[in-house]
C-alpha cells in the first residue's frame, strides 16, 4: 500500500527531527517542547564530550581496517556537530601519554552513544510510543 | 584532574543523569533512579576495586 501525503510528510519531518536531535544534542526534544530534558541534554552531552577532549581522548579516525578503531570514530560522531567543530578546531588529537588518556576516550565515546540514545528516545516520543 | 576516583565520579555523573532523564519523566523519579544508578556505578566501581587488590596485573 502506498503511504498517503500526510503519512510521507510526517516520516519527513520525524527524520528531520532525528537529525536536528543527532547535530545538537537535546534538539529534539526541545523541538518536541520537552524543555527541561532538552535543556539538560543540551548542556550536559556536550560538556561530557569536552571533558573527554581537555583529558586528552582522541577523536578517533575512520579506518574499517581496524574495526574497533572504526567503530570508536562512529560513536565518537554520535555526539554530532559538537565532534564536527571539535575537529575543525584541531582538538581530539589525544595523547597516548597522558594518564587520563583512556578515561578521555572513554567520554567521548559514550557521550556520543548516549546522544544516539537521546535521538531514539525523540523519535519515539515524536512518533507517539512513549 | 587526573584522579580515579573523581574522573570514574564524574563518569558516572553524567551517564546517570542522562538515563534518568530518558528513563523516566517526574523529577522525583529521575532523581531516584539517577541517585540510585550513580551510587550503584561507586559501589560497582569499589566492589570491583577491593577483588582485584590481591591480584596485582
Amino acid at each position: 500500500m502506498r503511504a498517503t501525503a500526510a503519512e510521507q510528510t510526517q516520516s519527513g519531518g520525524l527524520v528531520l527531527l532525528c537529525l536536528a536531535s543527532w547535530a545538537i544534542p537535546g534538539a529534539g526534544h526541545l523541538w518536541l517542547g520537552r524543555r527541561a530534558k532538552g535543556l539538560i541534554f543540551l548542556v550536559a552531552l556536550p560538556l561530557m564530550f569536552a571533558i573527554g577532549l581537555a583529558i586528552h581522548g582522541r577523536l578517533f579516525p575512520f579506518d574499517v581496517s581496524e574495526p574497533l578503531v572504526g567503530l570508536a570514530a562512529l560513536a565518537d560522531v554520535g555526539i554530532g556537530a559538537t565532534y564536527f567543530i571539535a575537529s575543525a578546531l584541531g582538538y581530539g588529537g589525544g595523547d597516548v601519554r597522558a594518564v587520563t588518556y583512556e578515561y578521555g576516550n572513554a567520554y567521548l565515546i559514550v557521550a556520543g552513544l548516549l546522544n544516539l540514545l537521546v535521538v531514539i528516545d525523540a523519535y519515539d516520543v515524536a512518533s507517539g510510543r512513549k | 584532574m587526573q584522579s580515579h576516583l573523581v574522573l570514574l565520579s564524574v563518569f558516572a555523573f553524567f551517564v546517570s543523569l542522562v538515563f534518568a532523564v530518558i528513563a523516566k519523566d517526574s523529577p522525583r523519579d529521575q532523581l531516584r533512579f539517577g541517585g540510585l544508578m550513580f551510587g550503584g556505578f561507586l559501589l560497582s566501581a569499589f566492589a570491583l576495586g577491593w577483588l582485584m587488590y590481591p591480584f596485582p596485573l
